[in-house]
């Protein structure tokens, strides 16, 4: 066996299937015409049947772009080999694909499954939540600009409900990125054969405990991590300072450049990773502080440490900063928000006013700014935050340049100075 | 650096006066050290204080200092910082008491406003420089904080807190004693809430301060203008601290409209957000 070109690293058990067919070749027991026209992917277990692999997308891919037709590979990965434009031959054991590459019989025939049609996962709706109306506006204005937000408030004020629902109100994947985002899946095996298609702006959730590998992608191989899967979606990291330094610190290459490089002695590896940051955090480590029914038992030096570690790593990381103070029943009450669908179609076209050019900034908003840096807490780099914020807003309003009030607004979501300092 | 001994002619007088007054007075900072015998006021409280104790520590420093009062306060977090901060707001004049050399950092997260307060006022410590921060050294350096000043304030302060020892030893040498109300069911307000009872001035505004030195209040701006929004929300966020869904919720202004109005506010001086709480910045 040759795998050529040799210089190219090769691993997994994908490579079971076409290494047998290809003894089976050489040694006359299947004709090689036939056998030529065929690219093959899939795992073999010792009884010869055949298994799916992870990455099948992106190996059907790379068949079609090599002038494949064809592909032969696990039943189970055929919908997803189906995707990139390759016909699939799904086949159940080795003895079967020998058969039909004789010409024994006729070729296993791939029904495509009702892609999509049926049971597309349960979109949350934003009208399940009631009241928090400035962090439903903090949400609407970061999926319009794709910023990252800081929901900072004590436990059980619907913090992560409001994150959760981020997805539902950004723009439907294109094709090309539901492609894109289908192939991380693929190679982290973690699509359905019912669903190969992600459709669906992922949402992924790591736990505190996540290691920084698990977060950027590592370890042998190496894999995918979260930030990865989120790829065109959102991250969200609840709790955002138990997470361990390193693996926040990680963020910062993906954060800038979409992207995620891992270097390993045998080379590099490229991961896409271009997602949404969400984060929720307490304000105080005992969770007492913003919640008018409990009091704040942190010592003075425990918050203090608190506030550092946060200041210091985190906090210029987001363009928005929402309190979220405990709600008192008067806004529970209040009436059901808008659903997703009305926010979404405000977010899409605010994103295409925003793609359609730069908008101006008044020289009164130009001037408002300057005064909010000399009397508010606002650093230089708040400054910045506070300009591209207001830009966002100014294009949801439909405006075609950026006015006092657009600034203003952008200002109440500035990172507090409680946090910042 | 310099170094004052009670016989110096730069001692301040007050200092000089009380039972135990310190052996040498180390200075450091830009401030001329007669400044020390100016007329002052302590504001000392929690270090881990509430957003509203923060928010009255800065106002009082504020309003203190541009009534051309020296703000003394020991640098600690919370309640001394805001009070050192506000004085500093104000481009007024404020010192800081040390429970440790003046050479010293403490605690080192307040290692640039130190550098902010020597900029116009002063540090000061009884001890020499090198000498560590150390617990029973504070309560020593309270008593000096007392005996620099006229009047002390004390804004917040669970019931057995150093600010109530600095209290003690203000109403030992006869200076004023100033208490700031709080909710009777925080345990914050323990210690001033029982300093009341005692017998201290209940403060409601730093007018009170003012009248019972016998100081005229400085001629007050003329009141900001502000538009109509803004109005309206001054008015729901002077009645009570709120949050801004609370705002929007109580208002005719959507959640939009009440942002831009409490940042005009903010800027204006007139609103402090802490938490995700508005609070009126200024009282009567």
């Amino acid at each position: 066996m040759n795998l050529a070109p040799a210089g190219l690293r090769k691993e997994g058990s994908g490579f079971d299937l076409p290494i047998a067919l290809s003894i089976l070749g050489a040694s006359r027991q299947l004709p090689l015409d036939s056998l030529g026209i065929h690219a093959a992917i899939g795992e073999l277990a010792l009884d010869g049947r055949i298994r799916p692999v992870r990455g099948v997308l992106a190996a059907a891919e790379g068949a079609r772009r090599a002038g494949f037709e064809r592909l032969l590979c696990a039943e189970e990965s055929a919908s997803e080999a189906a995707l990139a434009g390759v016909e699939p031959i799904p086949a159940r054991h080795l003895a079967e694909v020998v058969a039909y590459l004789r010409g024994d019989i006729e070729p296993p025939r791939f029904e495509p499954s009702t892609n999509g049609s049926v049971g597309e996962p349960d979109v949350l709706d934003l009208a399940d939540v009631r009241g928090q109306e400035r962090a439903r506006r903090a949400l609407e204005v970061a999926a319009a600009g794709g910023h990252n937000l800081l929901f900072a408030g004590p436990p059980g004020t619907g913090k992560s409900m409001l994150a959760r629902r981020l997805p539902g109100i950004l723009p439907a994947l294109s094709a090309e990125e539901s492609l894109e985002v289908t192939r991380i899946y693929s190679a982290a095996g973690l699509l359905s054969p019912e669903r190969p298609l992600v459709r669906q702006r992922p949402f992924r959730m790591p736990h505190q405990s996540a290691s920084m590998a698990a977060i950027v992608g590592g370890g042998p191989g190496p894999r995918p991590g979260e930030a990865t899967l989120a790829h065109h979606g959102v991250l969200f990291l609840d709790e955002l300072p138990e997470f361990q330094r390193p693996a926040l610190e990680a963020l910062r290459q993906p954060l800038e450049e979409g992207v995620i490089a891992i270097a390993r002695a045998e080379g590099r590896a490229l991961f896409p990773a271009r997602f949404q940051l969400v984060a929720a955090m307490n304000m105080c480590p005992c969770g007492g502080r913003g919640n008018p029914g409990a009091e704040c038992v942190c010592s003075a030096q425990r918050l203090a440490a608190f506030r550092e570690k946060l200041s210091r790593a985190l906090v210029d990381r987001f363009d928005l900063v929402v309190a979220v103070p405990r709600p008192r029943a008067v806004e529970l009450s209040g009436r059901a928000g808008e659903s997703s669908a009305v926010v979404r179609a405000r977010v899409t076209n605010a994103g295409h006013r925003i793609r359609a050019g730069p908008l101006a900034r008044t020289e009164a908003a130009s001037a408002l700014l300057d005064r909010a840096v000399e009397r508010l807490p606002l650093s230089g780099r708040g400054r910045v935050r506070v300009a591209r914020v207001a830009r966002t807003i100014a294009a949801l309003a439909d405006s075609t340049s950026v006015e006092e009030e657009h600034i203003a607004e952008a200002l109440a979501y500035r990172s507090p100075r409680e946090l910042a300092s | 650096m310099i170094r004052l001994r009670p016989r110096d002619a730069l001692f301040p007088e007050r200092l000089a006066a009380i039972f135990d007054p310190p052996p040498a007075l180390y200075v450091r900072g830009c401030g001329d050290p007669e400044l020390l015998a100016h007329r002052s006021v302590a504001v000392v409280g929690a270090r881990s204080c509430s957003p509203y104790g923060s928010q009255v520590a800065r106002m009082l420093g504020r309003e203190l200092a541009a009534a051309g009062l020296v703000v003394v306060s020991g640098l600690a977090r919370g309640i001394d910082g805001e009070a050192h901060r506000g004085a500093l707001d104000a481009g007024g004049v404020t010192v800081a008491v040390l429970g440790c050399g003046i050479d010293r950092d403490y605690p080192a997260s307040h290692a640039q406003l130190s550098r902010r307060i020597e900029e116009k006022g002063l540090v000061v410590s009884e001890y020499e420089p090198g000498v560590e921060p150390a617990p029973w050294r504070f309560p020593a350096r309270n008593r000096i904080i007392a005996g620099l000043c006229e009047a002390v304030v004390v804004v917040e302060a669970r019931e057995r807190s150093g600010a109530l020892i600095t209290a003690d030893f203000a109403l030992d040498e006869g200076r004023e004693v100033f208490a700031v109300p709080g909710e009777i069911t925080s345990s914050l307000s323990f210690g001033v809430n029982a300093l009341l009872k005692l017998g201290a001035t209940p403060l409601t505004s730093s007018q009170d301060v003012l009248e019972a030195l016998g100081i005229e209040r400085p001629a007050s701006a003329p009141a900001t203008e502000v538009s109509a929004d803004a109005k309206q929300v001054l008015e729901l966020v002077s009645d009570a601290p709120a949050g801004a869904d609370e705002l929007t919720a109580r208002s005719s202004l959507d959640v939009g409209a009440i942002s831009v109005a409490l940042t005009e506010l903010e800027i204006a001086g007139l609103v402090a957000a802490a938490e995700g709480v508005y609070r009126a910045a200024k009282g009567r």
